[in-house]
């Protein structure tokens, strides 16, 4: 860790502020629940530079080993302090080709803003909310003027991209700064995978999504999408047929876990993400202009404590749902979704339904009319560290729903390892790779939930970055072989 | 996009489509399923190859028209493009030395049971073939069965219009009762399956049947094809759509089949005023 020092370093002139940390904007509740338009619309410009200015600008600024992608953080604030605004994007786009989708979605509260020296005795400066609003600000910009970062001179290899989600977009960009050519390959219609089937609009415009992987576009990326590596191709044949030097895997989340109880298939049983697939992919929220179609339940109980769970709850209430319960076998304090989520479902009317255990889905005529339920209380902690929920006693009773939404994160997904035998996964069907996110398979590499299970946009990004360093030491020559 | 290279009307409702989509073709094997869409709109849906051609890059499958997506399908012809083709996939039916088969192909059913029969007969197995209707008008591919070196072809309809009168399990019962079959395949409505499966059983003769559950993505993500084998969930499109018929809960299949019933008659009719066919 390097030295915290709080004293002004490289501009003596700044004085920073000693302001209360700026709230951002945010449509009233009642009315956003409503709708799928943004919930938080973003500092004025008035309102960054108030923010901005509550940087210190330490002289060892903390905050960038917070960030899992390394964002010269310190430095962007600087840039808004300084009025540089396209100066200041180039310096996320630096280290993060995806500024104004992190700004939205990373939890900046674990991260930066824990690692801020201002937590330490209060409110840390909103990183978070000043990415977004230079992400923003960038976007707002015609293309051509927008930032476009250095790509590198053409190196004369090849490499694919499997899979167009954060890891994938991140590994892609990081390879056309190296100068190697890139093609992703992504097995839907659209890319940007779970930015674009997971995440809900009103959290995460795909807009917004669709024009950050725009600028990818720019930089020369090539976009294949209806491409499902493991079935239109396998990975030999990238690498054998196809042309291509070195494969990175970004293949994102699989199958979808259910909880093993009575009637989970019953009609309107959803896992989170068939669920938000179809609104957020295939816009069910606006059939029948969209042709898919999606149950619009009147009471729906969402299973889960995580941030699906959060996105699958508000979806449902903004469907139309009367009455929307989140049901989490942990309390509160446990769950593993950011706090801002938490609070902005309770703010739209969602009710928590805490230490509670579904044992089974009634139905009738196939349908869900029930979820039995137990009441639990916490014990000892366990292998989480969190305290473990234990069953009380007769306790059970049953919650009035006509959907269930099931979102307790997903396993691996088995294309890929089917069709690549020598290709080397754990016991549960991720792929295994070191650090560098180097697999046992020469010219292959992995990186985001493929590799690590369910996690956050950003780990994914940092996974894809450090496997395009590692994939351009191998084209090089270091290892290759 | 993905051009429509071919396109037949095989009865009233029931149509057959080509498309030009090379990395598919080159691929596709017999069982195995692809995702489409029509435009950027649409949904996504599954369809059994009924056909393809891994030298001129064209994949064809087999339609009835019953929804919107289906019913937009059967107003494209060669110039049309769909905005997506996506395959090969879902596991390839086994069809290595299986013996002594009977493929049972019921209604729409019949398309995946061309491939079927014609890769199980390639590869050496001595193939029946049951064909199903409810009618001559609905029977599909007669012709193109009769081209396969299968052993019979025997031809089912329910009101006698075409072959024999009766269902498919009538001859399917007298195969498994003379002791000549080692395995079975049933692919059609669910229906269908079920009663295959269901006289099969009494038997012991194997049955494999080809399931099509809803799916979104087809690839693996959103478990809306969960289907229950055994008593265990399992996923249409990454473990099957073959599973074993003596297993799968038709009963569930068939009300999970059900969902969007309603929503997609509002959508259908809703596209049918607009339409010119005025079907």
């Amino acid at each position: 860790m390097p030295q915290l020092d709080e004293t002004p370093a490289e501009k003596p002139r700044h004085r920073p502020s000693r302001a209360p940390r700026t709230a951002m904007p945010e449509r009233d509740a009642l009315e956003r629940a409503r709708d799928f338009d943004e919930v938080s619309l973003g500092y004025s410009e008035e309102q960054a530079l108030a923010e901005a200015n509550r940087c210190i600008q330490c002289k060892n600024p903390t905050c960038i080993e917070g960030c899992p992608v390394n964002i010269d953080i310190k430095s962007f604030i600087a840039r808004i302090i300084d009025g540089e605004y396209a100066e200041g994007v180039a310096v996320l786009k630096e280290r993060n080709a995806l500024p104004a989708v992190c700004g939205r979605v990373c939890p900046q509260e674990e991260q930066c803003e824990a690692s801020c020296v201002l937590a330490r005795k209060g409110e840390p400066v909103a990183i978070g909310r000043l990415e977004r609003w230079l992400g923003d600000f960038d976007l707002a910009c015609d293309l051509e003027h927008r930032c476009a970062p250095e790509v590198g001179e053409p190196t004369g290899t090849r490499v694919a991209v499997v899979g167009s989600g954060p890891a994938g977009l991140a590994c892609a960009g990081e390879l056309r700064r190296l100068g190697h050519a890139v093609t992703v390959f992504e097995s839907l219609h659209a890319p940007g995978g779970v930015l674009t089937y997971g995440i809900p609009e009103f959290r995460l415009p795909k807009a917004i999504v669709q024009a950050e992987i725009e600028m990818l576009g720019v930089m020369g990326v090539e976009l294949v999408t209806d491409v499902v590596v493991g079935a239109t191709h396998t990975l030999d044949e990238l690498l054998a047929e196809e042309g291509f030097d070195a494969v990175f895997v970004g293949s994102g989340a699989g199958l979808p876990l259910f909880l093993g109880i009575p009637g989970e298939n019953l009609n309107g049983v959803y896992s989170a993400n068939e669920f938000l697939t179809r609104v957020n992919l295939m816009k069910a929220y606006e059939f029948p202009s969209y042709d898919t179609p999606v149950w619009r339940g009147r009471k729906v109980a969402v299973v889960g404590g995580g941030n699906v769970a959060m996105d699958a709850a508000r979806t449902a209430k903004r469907l139309g749902a009367e009455e929307v319960f989140l049901v989490y076998r942990r309390s509160e304090e446990e769950m593993p979704a950011r706090r801002e989520e938490v609070h902005h479902a309770r703010q739209e009317g969602i009710e928590f339904k805490m230490l509670c255990s579904p044992q089974e889905i009634v139905g009738h005529d196939g349908w869900v009319t029930g979820m039995v339920a137990t009441r639990m209380e916490l014990g000892e902690p366990d292998a989480s560290g969190r305290r473990a929920p234990v069953c009380v006693m007769d306790s059970e009773f049953v919650i009035d729903c006509d959907t269930v939404i099931v979102a307790l994160g997903t396993r691996s997904n088995p294309l890929i390892a089917q069709t690549t035998p020598d290709l080397e996964v754990t016991a549960r069907g991720y792929i295994s790779t070191d650090d560098s996110g180097a697999t046992n398979k020469p010219g292959v590499f992995a990186g985001g939930d493929i590799v690590t299970g369910s996690a956050t946009v950003i780990l994914a990004m940092g996974a894809g970055k450090k496997a395009a360093q590692a994939i351009d030491g191998w084209l090089s020559g270091g290892s290759r072989g | 996009m993905f051009p429509v290279v071919h396109q037949r009307q095989l009865s009233d409702s029931v149509f057959e489509m080509g498309v030009h989509a090379p990395a598919v073709a080159r691929k596709a094997k017999a069982g195995q399923f692809l995702m489409l869409r029509v435009d950027e709109h649409g949904e996504r849906i599954p369809l059994t190859f009924s056909d393809w051609s891994a030298e001129e890059g064209w994949v064809r499958f087999i339609f009835m028209r019953v929804g919107k997506t289906t019913h937009q399908l059967s107003h494209l012809g060669v110039g049309d493009s769909l905005a997506d083709v996506v395959g090969p996939l879902g596991v390839p039916t086994h069809v290595e030395g299986i013996g002594r088969v009977a493929v049972v192909g019921g209604g729409v059913g019949a398309a995946v049971a061309y491939p079927v029969a014609r890769a199980m007969a390639e590869a050496g197995n001595e193939v029946t073939v049951i064909l199903g209707a409810r009618n001559k008008a609905l029977l599909i591919l007669e012709d193109e069965f009769r081209a396969l070196p299968i052993r019979e072809l025997i031809v089912m309809t329910d009101d006698g219009s075409a072959g024999e009168k009766g269902l498919v399990t009538a001859p399917l019962k007298q195969l498994c009762e003379s002791g000549a079959l080692d395995h079975s395949m049933a692919i059609g409505p669910a229906i269908m399956m079920k009663f295959c499966s269901a006289t099969t059983k009494e038997f012991g003769v194997p049955i494999t049947v080809s399931l099509n559950p809803i799916m979104v993505d087809g690839t693996g993500m959103c478990g809306a094809c969960r289907v229950s084998v055994d008593g265990v969930t399992k996923f249409g499109c990454v473990d099957g759509p073959d599973f074993d018929g003596h297993a799968v809960d038709f009963e569930e299949l068939m009300s999970r089949q059900r969902v969007y019933s309603d929503l997609e008659r509002e959508a259908d009719a809703d596209f049918s005023r607009e339409c010119s066919c005025h079907s």
